[in-house]
């Protein structure tokens, strides 16, 4: 179920390093661009790609998320186009994993089982939902697992050791680590904090453990790549995107300032001194 | 979709998972949900308290200065009556909830809350509001007790009424306007969430209506549930009897809950909750989620909700900043398909001409949330027979919303 995902953990292993995940907003400034910022991540140093699912209300997401979200919506994106831009990068990239990110509204409108379907069949690996927690596995999680897709659940520093084992019971493909109490894009993390943290989710599972939030530059990257197995970054990545625009129309700099971004963050996470283990 | 099964009684939801049939739940970001889950357990433990109780009674008396009147609407009634048929006209009585310190329901339930929050020792408190009712109602308590106060708040909120963003400032709250979405209520309450999520350690969330997360629309309720309560008994010393008919208006739906709930096993009473429908639902610049809407999941709770076929929630439209939400409590979304309440909706001009009505029939001016109430009120009484007791909640009073009307009726003061 989590082949592509697990390859390429390998695959940063092997290479002594951690994993680069970024994060972009599906159909973000228009379909188009958004399918060749996706295939320039893979080729500029990115290991997973995470699509965002874009909806009207994301509680959890900082002003660049947001504002993506509604350039993407303003420019036509729907659930149906962003399963299709998946099945497009996938024609062209067998190997890179695809994650979708985003909120269960519009995957509940979709239909459950028809998302679950699409999801696969365009070529996606696995989902994070941030509205589903461990309390609400039956909505999605659990079918999800049944139709093969990872569900990939958030730790965050409210998680503690009682509830930890609840968190971890039903994800798969990796554990995404949010570095601290807040929303995306907001402050940078306390990287000691984050390294003790990993440690502790670590003793309760073998599975891959990435941070996530605040994550912006190259030494950050490196910073939290000593100790997790991947590092991801969104906010970032989307504030660029949002700088190369004119009138909110993608310019020659769009894929290009992603990508110099993306190839900085890349050399970031294979700088890191890694910590055995 | 088949009919759910009636239950043998409709007061026992939520279920411990936060469910009332499919509605309601916790989605939320697992960062609030240790909170969340401690929010629970202390509301369990100060519920079960004779001591919590006795408190939140002491200053709903003495500070909120409760019990409101239940009073007969005599010129209100016979009006109706002039245009109803023969031996028509329904005996109409109001719940003055406006007359509660602040002005508007809201205070019962914040009363409660901060009175829990005090108890699990958070001392940085935040709010969204629409309207500013519940703005002002926490601003006031947090005065009261001595707490920081932040309050969110649609930035055409702040706009369209001012005077209740300066009573909050006066009240010593800090007022936050919300520049994202529509800028109205639903945008306010995102901005707490997240301002929540970030500062979830040392901040208690006082959400203002019987939405958002479990425990919270059982929570609010409960805090309501003093509205019908008074009802209960006050009917009976009035009438010697019970209403038998209730009438609110429903944004996120806290005010009515407070007022059917207690009522609900009561078969006899025919139960109504009024919807915003903005300039008509056939045009889509409305706030009834029922008439109007399908269930989704939106903060925390799965409930009825405008959005459009792709899931992305829709703006809402009223004339009352308080009604100006995209959703309802999921308790009124499950009492809406077992068939308990029938749900009506009533047009802006509708709540403004029952705002002048009211306002020189009874000298009362109501907040236009509640005239729209008042507005079906009146179409339902015309229908029954004399000896008819109908209750509307008059949950709020109308000096915040002059400058609205005022704009409407003649472009302004």
């Amino acid at each position: 179920m989590t082949a592509r995902i697990d390859a390429r953990f390998a695959k940063a292993r092997a290479e002594g390093r951690a994993a680069l995940v970024t994060y972009v907003m599906a159909g973000d400034p228009d379909p188009e661009t958004s399918l060749d910022v996706l295939r320039a991540l893979p080729k500029a140093g990115a290991d997973i790609v995470e699509l965002g699912l874009p909806f009207t209300d994301p509680m959890a997401d900082g002003p660049a998320i947001q504002a993506a979200g509604l350039r993407a919506l303003k420019a036509g994106q729907t659930t149906a186009k962003t399963l299709d831009l998946v099945r497009r990068f996938r024609a062209e990239d067998a190997d890179t994993p695809v994650i979708l990110m985003g909120y269960f509204n519009p995957i509940y409108q979709y239909g459950v089982p028809r998302f679950l379907a699409d999801a696969k069949a365009a070529g996606v690996d696995g989902m994070i939902v941030v509205d589903l927690p461990p309390e609400e596995d039956a909505e999605l999680c659990l079918p999800a697992l049944e139709a093969g897709l990872a569900f990939i659940r958030l730790a965050t520093p409210t998680t503690d050791d009682r509830r930890l084992p609840a968190v971890l019971a039903n994800t798969a493909g990796f554990v995404y680590y949010v570095s601290i109490t807040g929303i995306t894009g907001a402050a940078t993390p306390d990287f000691g904090k984050v390294a003790s943290a990993v440690g502790r989710i670590k003793r309760h599972t073998d599975l891959p453990v990435v941070v996530g939030f605040g994550v912006k530059t190259g030494a950050h990257a490196a910073a939290i790549a000593e100790g997790a197995d991947g590092v991801v970054v969104g906010s970032a990545l989307v504030a660029t995107l949002e700088a190369s625009l004119q009138d909110g129309a993608a310019t020659a700099e769009t894929v290009q300032g992603v990508a110099r971004l993306v190839r900085e963050l890349a050399e970031g996470v294979r700088s890191a001194a890694k910590t055995p283990g | 979709m088949t009919a759910p099964q009636k239950p043998n009684s409709f007061r026992n939801g939520p279920d411990e998972t936060g469910h009332f049939g499919m509605f309601g739940g916790r989605f939320v970001a697992e960062t609030l949900m240790p909170n969340i889950l401690e929010l629970e357990a202390a509301y369990a433990a100060a519920k079960a308290d004779p001591e919590f109780e006795r408190e939140l009674r002491a200053y709903a008396k003495h500070y909120v200065g409760r019990p409101s009147p239940l009073y007969y609407a005599e010129r209100l009634t016979e009006h109706v009556r002039e245009s109803a048929g023969p031996d028509k006209g329904a005996k109409i009585y109001l719940k003055r909830d406006e007359l509660n310190h602040t002005g508007a329901h809201k205070v019962n339930n914040v009363l409660g809350q901060i009175l829990l929050a005090r108890r699990m020792g958070k001392k940085r408190i935040i709010a969204e509001t629409g309207a500013g009712q519940h703005g002002v109602a926490t601003a006031t308590l947090c005065a009261r007790f001595g707490l920081e106060c932040i309050v969110y708040m649609g930035a055409v909120d702040v706009e369209r009424q001012k005077p209740n963003v300066f009573r909050m400032e006066m009240l010593g709250a800090t007022v936050v306007p919300c520049h994202s979405g529509s800028k109205t209520l639903k945008d306010a309450m995102n901005e707490a969430l997240r301002d929540w999520v970030t500062n979830v350690e040392t901040t208690f969330y006082c959400i203002g209506t019987v939405a958002g997360p479990h425990p919270y629309p059982g929570m609010v309720r409960d805090f309501q549930c003093v509205i019908g309560d008074e009802v209960r008994w006050q009917m009976q010393e009035a009438e010697g009897r019970l209403p038998d008919s209730l009438i609110a208006a429903i944004g996120g739906g806290s005010n009515a809950i407070g007022l059917f709930h207690p009522f609900l096993d009561d078969e006899s009473v025919a139960i109504y909750g009024v919807e915003a429908a903005g300039r008509g639902v056939e045009t889509g610049e409305h706030a009834a989620s029922i008439a109007g809407g399908k269930p989704g999941v939106l903060h925390g709770n799965r409930t009825y909700l405008l959005m459009n076929d792709d899931g992305q929630i829709t703006d809402a439209h009223s004339i009352s900043a308080g009604l100006d939400y995209p959703g309802i409590g999921p308790e009124h979304s499950w009492l809406a398909d077992v068939g308990r309440v029938t749900y009506l909706s009533a047009r802006d001009d509708e709540a403004l001409a029952a705002f002048q009505m009211m306002s020189k029939l009874e000298g009362i001016i109501p907040a236009l949330e509640p005239a729209h109430a008042i507005a079906k009120a009146v179409e339902i009484a015309a229908e029954q027979p004399r000896d008819h007791l109908m209750v509307v909640n008059l949950c709020g009073r109308g000096d915040k919303d002059i400058f609205t009307v005022a704009e409407h009726l003649r472009g302004g003061l």
